[in-house]
């Protein structure tokens, strides 16, 4: 990123750290946590030990970081390198992301930008303008893609708390500042779960592994008692609610499922996985080292402010999570794909020099779509 | 410690402490290799020791869960206890691993039917106990199941296969699983052979005795029957191939599978100036940030630890796995071509 630009973001990040530092809060038991940071067009630092908001707050005033993060592990030495750290236990987090939804939106809102020469197309594959390989995706997602992101942590939450017995009040959903939403689990019996215990945790909620004769079929001679019923908690209910629609429905389907055999059945499984599952991202459940970005920090990628969702289903992110300042700011823009930030249109702007307010210039700059140059 | 009746010893015998049941009983070691009556007992333990050998269970002289005859009982325990200072004696460890999963096996029959017997409130808090007290697994009666926390529950499943045992085949209800007698004590078969072979193990060996060296040697013989060589066709197994594949056209691999790779290629020996290269048509290529990572990998920075290439059931969660028939059912892709000769 060019250096008028990340003085920019600096200085608006740095406006932001100051005026909304009640917004930026340490996670509870923070002595026991490892934080970590990122300055623009720089690597990460991380290893760090904090132990209250007033530490925090001094991070943020003497570096600008553009990211903050924290574990959602707890060590006896967060400082010390990792393997001397001391591992106690790490909260369930889940990380649901719209590009991980495959939504039919996407394509209309996303572009690749060519990290040799810089040209913005459409085409994802390849440059059209010096035909490099090397492209970065970038997207400015839509309402449908935060709606169904949504939906995804109400499928969860409803596992959460039916399957596993979790509270509603332990159940802390934070949308990320960029495409998608954070889910923290606190205080459960899967504190102390390693990585691989966590990780059949991931495929029970992602609804993979499934054998028919879970819900009922058998290989040889199979018997319709045994079928699966609305009513039976867990993911029995769950697929036949999916799979038999309605109570009346469920016999014929039954016969039909038995008389297209076991191995159609298996193939319906990983089919409705697609839609029954909840679609987390893995990698982030089964790593119980990881650093998450900080609640009521900005997230670089969009300018936006990870923000605790109290309500979900009337939660805007592009209201709620936009806490830059508003004064006008004129930038060259190159961005063809139009976007709405606090009840306001922008775009689309093609290569020219605009006027827009701070918030939507660093939005649109940490998307690489603008700069002041 | 477990309080236990006559019948649970012959029953659990790996529970009792046995240079102290030797002793109640008034017995030393050195009389079973002299006394011709008890000498027997050796044959017996011998035996004993090579039904396991032979992945087979021993058949006891205990009738369900009772002893048949009142001088069958020190005879189950004895032949238990002979079992183990012939194989300390002989040392052979494949024959340790063998005894104890077989022992395990046997006792998983009991514990199974303690743990179902409705009629016996006693058996079935024994049975209970045993497993509380051992794999610190809590496990509650409700109705013909027996609970347990899911989290404990997917500490001892990890250890399983077959598909079957994954969570989401199970019935969970409140954040506990569901399981029958036979799974529940299933589930902790690995680690009541863990308990026993580490019993074994940990047992002091005793000096040679005096009419067990014959014995001794038949072991040392049987366990030669146990040395297996294995060679491979060093083919890599096709997820290896897909993420090369990949790489290849220039396409993103996702970190977890640039990881999968790089973990396989270091353990099957190559260096890491022979690997970077294969990262060079990635869309974010970055020479500098390539060999730290692949480094890093290797245990030659950073914190200095080896990291070992992810289980094919780790694959299978990152959409990495595209398993083929030629994979037989392995479970890392590190064993993808050895076969055992």
């Amino acid at each position: 990123m060019k250096e008028i630009d990340v003085n920019f973001l600096e200085e608006s990040f740095k406006k932001y750290y100051f005026e909304h530092s009640e917004l930026i809060q340490v996670l509870e038991r923070a002595s026991e946590r490892e934080f970590g940071y990122q300055k623009f067009n720089s690597g990460m630092i991380r290893h760090l030990s904090i132990k209250d908001d007033k530490e925090l707050h001094l991070l943020c005033m003497q570096n600008i970081p553009s990211d903050i993060y924290c574990s959602n592990a707890y060590y006896s030495f967060p400082n010390l390198p990792m393997n001397e750290k001391d591992w106690k236990e790490a909260d369930l987090i889940f990380d649901i992301d719209a590009k991980d939804l495959n939504l039919p939106c996407r394509e209309n809102h996303s572009i690749s930008i060519c990290n040799e020469c810089n040209k913005i197309s459409k085409n994802s594959g390849k440059c059209d303008n010096c035909n490099s390989v090397k492209m970065e995706k970038k997207s400015l997602p839509c309402k449908n893609c935060i709606d169904s992101s949504k939906n995804e942590v109400l499928k969860l939450s409803e596992i959460l708390i039916n399957d596993f017995q979790i509270n509603n009040e332990n159940i802390h959903v934070y949308f990320s500042g960029n495409e998608g939403f954070h889910v923290y689990v606190y205080n459960s019996q899967f504190q102390q779960l390693g990585s691989r215990e966590r990780s059949e945790l991931v495929d029970y909620f992602m609804f993979k592994g499934a054998i028919p004769e879970t819900f009922g079929m058998k290989k040889f001679k199979p018997n319709r008692l045994f079928f699966s019923d609305f009513n039976q908690s867990g993911w029995k209910g769950r697929f036949s609610k999916h799979i038999f629609g309605t109570k009346s429905k469920r016999s014929k389907i039954i016969s039909e499922l038995i008389s297209n055999g076991y191995s159609s059945f298996q193939k319906t499984l990983v089919d409705v996985s697609q839609n029954i599952g909840v679609k987390i991202d893995p990698n982030v459940t089964m790593d119980i080292h990881r650093i998450f970005r900080l609640p009521g920090s900005i997230n670089s990628k969009s300018g936006l402010t990870k923000t605790f969702c109290s309500d979900l289903k009337k939660f805007d992110p592009y209201t709620e999570a936009s806490f830059l300042a508003d004064d006008n700011i004129e930038v060259l823009a190159n961005c063809p794909i139009e976007f709405k930030l606090k009840n306001r249109k922008f775009g689309p702007f093609f290569n020219e020099k605009v006027t827009v307010p701070r918030f939507v210039a660093v939005y649109m700059i940490c998307k690489k779509l603008a700069s002041l140059d | 410690m477990l309080e236990l009746g006559q019948d649970e010893i012959a029953k659990y015998p790996f529970l009792a402490d046995a240079g102290q049941y030797l002793k109640d009983k008034g017995f030393t070691l050195e009389q079973f290799g002299t006394d011709p009556d008890l000498k027997q007992l050796i044959s017996k333990a011998f035996e004993r020791i090579q039904v396991a050998a032979d992945g087979k269970i021993y058949n006891s002289d205990l009738i369900g869960n009772q002893v048949s005859k009142e001088a069958a009982l020190p005879r189950e325990v004895f032949s238990f206890l002979l079992a183990i200072v012939l194989l300390k004696l002989s040392g052979m460890h494949t024959l340790i691993k063998r005894f104890a999963l077989a022992e395990a096996r046997r006792a998983e029959k009991y514990l199974e039917k303690d743990l179902g017997n409705i009629s016996d409130e006693s058996k079935n808090q024994l049975a209970i106990r045993i497993i509380d007290n051992l794999f610190l697994v809590k496990i509650k009666k409700s109705d013909e199941y027996f609970i347990i926390p899911v989290s404990d529950y997917l500490k001892h499943s990890i250890n399983f296969h077959e598909r079957e045992w994954k969570l989401i085949n199970r019935h969970v209800e409140n954040g506990q699983v569901f399981l029958s007698p036979h799974e529940t004590v299933r589930l902790i078969r690995k680690e009541l052979g863990t308990y026993i072979n580490s019993k074994i193990v940990n047992a002091k060996t005793p000096t040679m005795i005096p009419g067990f060296e014959d014995s001794v040697n038949k072991l040392v013989l049987l366990s030669k029957k146990f040395k297996t060589f294995t060679v491979a066709t060093g083919e890599h197994p096709p997820c290896i191939k897909h993420a090369l594949e990949i790489l290849e056209k220039g396409e993103n691999l996702p970190h977890s599978g640039r990881f999968m790779l790089a973990t396989f290629l270091l353990s099957k020996g190559q260096t890491v100036q022979q690997i970077a290269p294969l990262f060079k048509n990635a869309p974010d290529y970055n020479e500098r940030v390539t060999l730290y990572q692949l480094n890093h990998l290797a245990g030659t920075s950073g914190s200095g630890t080896q990291y070992s290439c992810p289980s094919c059931e780790k694959l299978k969660t990152q959409s990495l796995c595209f398993v083929t028939s030629e994979c037989n059912n392995i479970i890392s892709p590190l064993q993808f071509g050895k076969k055992k000769q």
